[in-house]
């Protein structure tokens, strides 16, 4: 059965990018983007903009390249081996793959949050304030002790943890570690965040805290945002990004995508006929 | 489920369980085996080395006269030094068994107490000077015959020529028996006199200095030399480029070559083409670190290949550079395998002979290192040396001298446990 309905999509053309996939206020404009994994191409010729202090959610099925192409934005795909990106990738006008730019310092600026909850086997205080440490962004304990406990309340941990600031982040339950890994990143004030499925091992209570942050969050900063679940989208971004088999196949304003799709393999996933 | 399937689960699950079974039988059988062979090497090693600790001292009452240590009223320090202490120690001996005649029975009973006896009284005129032209009641070490006697190694019974001890020699130790003046005590001086002819005199501190210095030397050149190499072979050197492949493929093998290679190695290239003397442990510590390097590095790697990769993902998403990645988590995180593997490196250089054979540490040294330039020899090497040896009390020393090295060898494990336990109750 999958297996006809493959080749149906196979048939149909992803030529270019449908809907509006550039605006004015671009934070990042990629253009031409091609991703490879050794000689396996995982991203085709990406070109979009994520407009400044929005919410844009990157949909697709799994496998479809959504998290290669958010790590290209912080230049995460750096570290793993054989791969390498081609095009021109922009932060603010500025080419983020420039051989002066310091992937250090733009990373810094641009955070990120993994898929999967990745706290350091450090106390849950030590987690949150390593970033700040690092950037030298507290000049004194008190200061410290102050922004992390302001971004555990912002990433809705911090009622579950004040008790237990120096027990080990890797003793909490995965959806914790994943707020902490949240509260983490948002310690760093980045301009930018990536959101690699943040709340998928969270319950609804949780879930809502972090959809309200990501909303609080855009006002100042810009959010890019992977997400399975097309209600998250719907409720938090702005605009939406279908990605398919490596292909950028339609960007538009989430209103847009979901009421009315111009490209027939967003409507399928969208309406759940694939996916 | 299928009624079918159960079924046939069911059937196979028999079979599953005794091979299990079996599996965990074989595993019991082959600990039992070898906790078998470790204790009775330990309980052979115990038995023949424990009487060891013990050594049989004898008591005398010491007349210590001006005129027969040649002292007159005034005398300097030199003379005093010098003063003739065999004389009073044998007068003192004549004088508490009176009937002995003729120059062997005279010679073997001088031959009751060390030849450490007269140092001991030498050092103790010149620590008290007062006590000349007094009778003191003294306890010199006892010659290693009579201590073998003492601790039930000449049978009586046996005829006289096949004796260490001669019937006259029996009738002294009985009468000194009967006087208490014999008795074993705790065996100080095994732990603090170095190696020596006489085998009761014979300790390991020399040894033991030997092998400290000699690790010291290796431990602080291996640790930071082969944690700094697996760090940067892990986590800095470019991936499948053919000069790291050809590093790699030489440590590994050197891991496999027999240790008496590096000891020529160490010959040839420290000794011979840099002039480090022989026998010190300075030589000892670099041919020990050529050998241990390559445990270190393969075990330190092993620990941060088990890093998991997104720690490292998290810290440069932070912002953090790769160095401080590195040295704020990689290798906070697997620190309890780089000691595990560098203390196991250094338990096997502890133990280790054959490469130090090879430079010149196996010699006679009869003085304690001073530093790690003068002539030494180490723990091994001397349970070598005393193993050569036909005296009974050498080869006393020699397992007790096992045993001492076995509870280095404990402690260092134990050791690597306490750091393990400490550096993981961090996470
Ligand atoms: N490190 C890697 N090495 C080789 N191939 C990779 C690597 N990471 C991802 N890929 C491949 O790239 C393609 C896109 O993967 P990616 O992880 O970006 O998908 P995704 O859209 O995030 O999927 P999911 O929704 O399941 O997270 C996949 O075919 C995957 O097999
Ligand atoms: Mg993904």
């Amino acid at each position: 059965m999958i297996d006809i309905e493959k080749r149906e999509e196979f048939d149909i053309e992803i030529d270019k990018t449908v809907g509006k996939p550039f605006i004015d206020d671009a934070k990042f404009s990629t253009r031409n983007v091609d991703v490879f994994y050794d000689d396996k191409q995982a991203i085709f010729d990406a070109n979009i903009d994520i407009g400044k202090n929005q919410i844009i959610a990157m949909i697709g099925p799994s496998g479809c390249g959504k998290s290669t192409f958010l790590r290209c934005l912080n230049r995460m795909n750096d570290t793993i081996q054989g791969c390498h990106i081609s095009g021109d990738i922009k932060l603010d006008n500025e080419d983020i793959y420039h051989k002066h730019q310091d992937p250090v310092l733009l990373r810094a600026r641009v955070g990120m949050v993994f898929q999967k909850p990745n706290p350091f086997p450090k106390s849950i205080y030590d987690n949150v304030a390593y970033g700040a440490k690092l950037h030298g962004l507290a000049s004194n304990k008190i200061e410290l002790d102050e922004l992390v406990e302001k971004s555990l309340i912002r990433a809705g941990l911090f009622k579950e943890v004040k008790d237990s600031l120096h027990k080990p982040g890797t003793g909490l339950s995965g959806g914790q570690q994943q707020r902490l890994c949240i509260a983490r990143t948002i310690a760093i004030d980045p301009e930018v965040i990536l959101m690699d499925e943040p709340t998928s091992a969270l319950d609804p209570i949780a879930t809502a805290v972090i959809e309200e942050l990501m909303i609080d969050l855009s006002k100042k900063y810009t959010i890019a945002i992977v997400t399975h679940s097309m209600q998250q989208a719907a409720r938090v971004s702005q605009r939406t990004a279908y990605f398919h088999m490596g292909h950028l196949v339609e960007v538009n304003d989430t209103n847009t995508v979901f009421t009315n799709p111009e490209h027939q393999l967003t409507e399928n996933y969208i309406t759940g006929r694939f996916g | 489920m299928n009624k079918n399937t159960t079924e046939i689960i069911k059937l196979k699950l028999a079979k599953r369980y005794a091979k299990e079974k079996r599996f965990k039988l074989y595993g019991i059988s082959a600990i039992a085996v070898s906790i078998a062979f470790l204790l009775s090497l330990l309980i052979n090693i115990s038995v023949t080395g424990l009487p060891a600790f013990q050594q049989t001292y004898i008591n005398i009452e010491v007349d210590i006269d001006s005129k027969l240590l040649k002292l007159d009223s005034q005398y300097s320090e030199q003379e005093l030094f010098r003063a003739n202490y065999s004389k009073v120690v044998k007068q003192s001996l004549k004088a508490m068994f009176p009937g002995v005649k003729g120059r062997k029975q005279k010679r073997a009973l001088r031959q009751l107490v060390s030849k450490s006896a007269i140092y001991q009284l030498r050092d103790f005129v010149i620590d008290n000077p007062s006590v000349i032209d007094t009778k003191q009641s003294l306890w010199f070490l006892a010659r290693d015959d009579v201590d073998v006697f003492m601790k039930g190694g000449i049978d009586r019974s046996l005829p006289e020529s096949d004796r260490r001890l001669k019937d006259f020699q029996l009738v002294w130790v009985d009468k000194l028996l009967s006087e208490n003046r014999l008795e074993k005590r705790f065996n100080v001086s095994f732990f603090t006199e170095d190696d020596s002819r006489e085998p009761e005199q014979a300790g390991i501190k020399g040894a033991m200095i030997g092998s400290l210095l000699t690790m010291l030397v290796t431990m602080l050149l291996s640790f930071p030399i082969g944690v700094s190499t697996a760090i940067y072979l892990e986590e800095f050197a470019p991936k499948n480029n053919k000069w790291v492949d050809l590093i790699e493929i030489n440590i590994n093998n050197l891991a496999a070559v027999p240790s008496i290679v590096f000891g020529l190695l160490g010959l040839a290239v420290f000794i011979g083409l840099f002039g480090v003397p022989r026998s010190v442990p300075l030589i000892g510590g670099l041919v020990l670190t050529l050998m241990t390097l390559p445990t270190i590095i393969i075990t330190s790697r092993a620990a941060l290949k088990a890093v998991p990769p997104s720690i490292r993902e998290a810290a440069l998403a932070l912002g953090a550079s790769r160095v401080q990645t590195t040295f704020h988590h990689v290798v906070p995180a697997a620190m309890p395998g780089i000691l595990t593997g560098t203390i196991i490196g250094m338990a096997q250089a502890l133990g280790e002979t054959a490469p130090l054979l090879m430079i010149g540490m196996v010699a006679f040294i009869a003085d304690v290192p001073q530093g790690i330039t003068d002539p030494s020899t180490v723990l091994p090497v001397q349970i070598y040396l005393w193993s050569d040896s036909p005296e009974r009390a050498f080869t006393e020393r020699t397992s007790a001298a096992i045993m001492v090295l076995l509870g280095f060898l404990i402690v260092m494990n134990f050791l690597a446990v306490i750091m393990r336990k400490k550096f993981e109750k961090k996470w």
